[in-house]
């Protein structure tokens, strides 16, 4: 897709794109690129060479037990932020779109979450479970269950996605909303006159012209988990305990800042990079799709 | 204003040719019409005088200078789009203004240009608004106006009627023709609209696959078609083309028929004979079977076919004619100087 | 969905009971957080804290955004709006340029310069943390504003949407433009730019909570707490031994920090559901 349309120069448009040319190369091809090549590297003890080890970083994270849990930690993560955000933003959007006035409103008391960041959230979400202060902690307590996020995994895991998850409701239902809403009600109705009941409609009409919105919001929501949640969570458990919550970017962090592991964190990032490629290819794919239909 | 020549005018995309070779002198204050179906190059041709589009071979001349290189605001052309390309977030006098703001003008002579364009056009009352909230004529007349502020040696209107409904069109072409007649400035203009061409013209171009086909007054190009094609696209119902062959001042058509034609004609030819001159004559050397008729009031269309013939056949009659009434077969005869004459190989008129 | 279908009765209320339900699940997370800024340190270490706002908010939200605990919240708010507006603006006129660059010339490595932006697409900033540290860290911007923005401005999103809105702009607008006599920036800047007015501010909502929010980033690069920004100093408020937090200021800071997004988004809701849908799409 081109325009007809072009206006000569050659200086010009170079001078136009070179903004965006500089600070694309110096901040990102440029680290990018020192992310690769440092992921072949190993510093000596004193950090005053590099050793070429060639793959040797990658073959250590892959054979060393803890990246190996963090891949996990990251898939249930994941998986479960997706899961619970998505499926309390699709209950309250299908609620939403059964209204004929106020639906509006609704939406406006739903959406403004999204401003709140990761991080913020992170903290509202530590401050009602915290194990001394905590409202929702105590009133646990007061029913004989004893939280304690800070030392069982479980536990902490299960606070960072819900934490993780509550901050995407109001996207997830937004994009819910906005496709529902463009479902036709002709539709529903003539499906409403074939005698099919609520529970049927949905599951036979509704759920399949939803599709597209489902999955392109799967892979945006896979996206947020890997690499937005790191507020959630460096706010909240840390890692802790014991790397329950160390999902993989957590790790590049924790591995590059705090232990100071530059060939380790480098390769990590490597990797990210592979599993971000991937996930940029398959919305591509999907795109396209649905562009061709 | 000022005359318009072209020169063997060429465009080639790579190797592909897309114009090939166009000439014409335009005179001071002539209205020149080019004409054909989508896809003939008759917009390209206007975009390479504008200077929206390079020209590849040939020389362009605007008064006594050769344009061909320059930018299209040193060309000193206005153009009128066909979906007017008005600046959506301007107003209709900074629509109009734009070019003249752009030049450098006082602000005060740019507002008494606008306003005497506006009034000519009867735009003043809506100099304050936005295209978005004009009907589709008042947007026309504001592309006009912004052409007309420029003061420009030559206008250029690329089909700048399709988008507008029947009625508004008919309307819209007289004010066109009228303004361009007040104004005295030298107008080419594009359309597929042969009815535009023919009202508009003082002489047309009509344009087939990047070639010109005839350049002439409406009236020669209706009476005297150069070719096959311009026979065809201009007139309405088009002509009917039949194959047949030359015998001296004779063509004999593949069912044996002669018919009587004006020229010497050796050989395949194809004899062009038009709806409107094909009269019922119960003597007539021309049969057809009838299949349909139209009444449409002022005249009847006739279609049918001619035995041994292939291809339909059109004939208008005057008058209104029930298909009951008319049998069901019908003779015709035609004036021999009414008959066009093309040879078969070259299509080019005898 | 099925409005029309189902009207009012038991299902009609349930509707409104479950939308209930579901805001004050949304809710209830920032009302304890605003009840919090609101009451003593001594009410929040005392459990269970009172679920109904106490007379101290004035007190407590002026000391956090005076004193706060290493830094005043107030300096911070004014770290992050610097920091959202830098991006928000320096995204915008960056992808607009190159856009335009992009849509309406032809210069040689145009195609190239495309994939290039493209790639930008598929690395968050969080992949390529540690090499980014150390490119400011050697342009000695560590602790500034510059350092804060720049390595956020590049976006492929801004250009691309740009691109696409361009696309849409009839080729004839140009051509009368030229016809006019305008060149390319005249072009740019009395038709291209009023025209992509819309866009420019649904963008600009989405890129300013961008900003606003971000956490990692200036966590890395502003050791000194003068450069702060208030995300990512809440988590610097928490003390680091045993000590009892301040809670009061901390949820004082907390809700300052949402404030100016949710009113952005807020305010301007139509664009900035579209700025979601045009950025993401």
């Amino acid at each position: 897709m081109d325009k007809r349309v072009t206006f000569k120069g050659l200086w010009l448009p170079l001078l136009l794109v070179a903004p965006q040319a500089v600070v694309t190369a110096v901040f990102f091809f440029y680290p990018a690129g020192q992310a690769i090549w440092q992921s072949l590297f190993i510093p000596d003890p004193f950090g005053l060479s590099m050793q070429f080890v060639g793959l040797g970083n990658f073959e250590y994270l892959l054979g060393n037990s803890y990246y190996r849990a963090s891949f996990v930690t990251t898939a249930i993560f994941s998986v479960s932020v997706t899961l619970l955000s998505m499926g309390i933003a699709l209950y309250l959007a299908v609620l939403a779109d059964r209204l004929i006035k106020g639906s509006g409103t609704y939406r406006t008391l739903l959406i403004w979450p999204y401003a709140v960041a990761p991080a913020v959230a992170g903290v509202l979400w530590m401050f009602m479970f915290n194990t001394r202060i905590g409202v929702v902690s105590w009133y646990l307590g007061q029913l004989g269950y004893d939280w304690n996020h800070v030392l069982n995994g479980g536990e902490a895991m299960g606070l960072v996605v819900v934490a993780s998850a509550w901050g995407r409701i109001s996207y997830n239902f937004l994009f819910f909303l906005a496709g529902l809403q463009a479902i036709p009600k002709s539709v529903i109705e003539a499906a409403a006159i074939d005698g099919a009941r609520f529970w049927t409609r949905f599951r036979t009409i509704v759920w399949p012209l939803l599709s597209p919105t489902t999955f392109f919001l799967l892979v945006v929501n896979v996206v947020y988990a890997f690499f937005e949640t790191f507020g959630v969570i460096h706010t909240i458990t840390a890692g802790g305990p014991q790397q329950s919550t160390t999902i993989l970017v957590y790790k590049v962090y924790a591995d590059g800042f705090v232990g100071q592991d530059l060939g380790s964190s480098a390769a990590q990032s490597v990797i990210l990079l592979l599993v971000v490629g991937l996930l940029t290819v398959i919305q591509f794919k999907y795109i396209e799709r649905k562009v061709h239909y | 204003m000022a005359t318009l020549s072209l020169r063997n005018l060429q465009k080639s995309y790579g190797r592909t040719a897309v114009i090939h070779g166009v000439s014409i002198d335009v005179a001071d204050g002539e209205f020149i019409v080019i004409v054909g179906p989508s896809g003939c190059g008759k917009s390209t041709l206007l975009r390479m005088v504008a200077g929206l589009e390079a020209i590849t071979a040939g020389d362009l001349f605007i008064g006594a200078d050769r344009v061909n290189d320059r930018e299209p605001m040193d060309r000193n052309i206005a153009m009128v789009f066909q979906n007017y390309a008005l600046y959506p977030h301007m107003s209709v006098a900074e629509n109009m203004g734009y070019a003249l703001r752009i030049a450098g003008k006082p602000k005060a002579e740019i507002a008494a240009r606008v306003a005497e364009a506006a009034r000519m056009l009867q735009l003043e009352p809506y100099l304050a608004r936005k295209p978005r909230e004009l009907s589709g004529g008042q947007r026309q007349r504001v592309a006009m106006g912004r052409a007309i502020v420029r003061d420009p040696s030559v206008f250029l209107f690329d089909e700048p009627l399709s988008n507008l409904d029947a009625k508004l069109r008919v309307q819209m072409r007289l004010e066109i023709k009228g303004l361009q007649r007040k104004l005295g400035v030298t107008a080419l203009y594009v359309t597929h609209d042969q009815v535009e061409a023919m009202t508009l013209a003082d002489r047309m171009i009509v344009m087939n696959a990047g070639v010109a086909e005839q350049i002439g007054t409406p009236l020669e190009v209706y009476e005297r078609p150069a070719t096959v094609f311009a026979a065809q696209f201009i007139g309405s119902p088009a002509m009917n083309m039949l194959d047949g062959t030359g015998e001296g001042r004779q063509v004999r058509l593949a069912n044996g028929v002669a018919v009587p034609v004006a020229v010497e004609a050796q050989g395949p030819v194809k004899l062009g004979l038009r709806p409107e001159h094909l009269t019922r004559d119960e003597t007539g050397p021309l049969t057809m079977q009838l299949r349909m008729a139209e009444p449409l009031g002022a005249n009847t269309l006739v279609h049918g076919t001619m035995e041994g013939v292939p291809g339909d056949v059109v004939a208008s009659l005057p008058g209104v004619h029930r298909e009951d009434d008319l049998p069901s077969v019908i003779r015709f005869s035609i004036p021999p100087e009414a008959t066009h004459v093309f040879d078969a190989a070259t299509e080019r008129r005898i | 969905m099925s409005g029309m279908v189902e009207k009012r009765g038991l299902s009609y209320w349930l509707t409104h009971l479950g939308l209930i339900v579901g805001v004050l699940f949304i809710f209830f997370p920032i009302w304890l957080a605003f009840v919090a800024s609101t009451v003593t340190q001594a009410e929040i270490a005392r459990p269970p804290m009172p679920l109904l706002p106490g007379p101290h908010l004035v007190e407590n939200y002026s000391k956090a955004l005076v004193a706060g605990v290493n830094v005043p919240v107030a300096t911070m708010m004014l770290n992050s709006l610097v920091m959202a507006l830098g991006i928000a603006f320096g995204k915008i006129a960056i992808s607009l340029l190159s856009a335009f660059a992009i849509v309406y010339f032809r210069f040689p490595g145009r195609k190239a310069f495309f994939w290039l932006i493209f790639l930008t697409l598929m690395l968050p900033v969080e992949v390529r943390i540690v090499p980014t540290f150390e490119v400011i860290a050697n342009f000695g911007m560590l602790n500034s504003y510059s350092g804060l923005i720049l390595p956020l401005v590049a976006s492929a999103t801004a250009t691309f949407l740009f691109r696409q809105f361009f696309m849409t702009v009839p080729d004839e607008l140009a051509e009368a433009a030229r016809v006019d006599g305008a060149g390319p920036m005249r072009f740019f800047w009395d038709i291209l730019v009023p025209m992509s007015r819309t866009n420019m501010a649904a963008l600009f909502v989405i890129l300013f909570i961008y900003g606003w929010n971000q956490y990692l980033w200036p966590l890395l690069i502003t050791t000194n707490p003068e450069m702060n920004t208030i995300v990512m100093g809440i988590k610097q408020m928490f003390p680091s031994g045993d000590d009892l937090a301040d809670w009061p200021v901390i949820m004082a800071t907390s809700i300052l920090a949402m404030l100016p997004p949710v009113i952005v988004v807020i305010s301007m809701q139509k664009l900035f559901i579209r700025g979601l849908v045009d950025s993401e799409k």
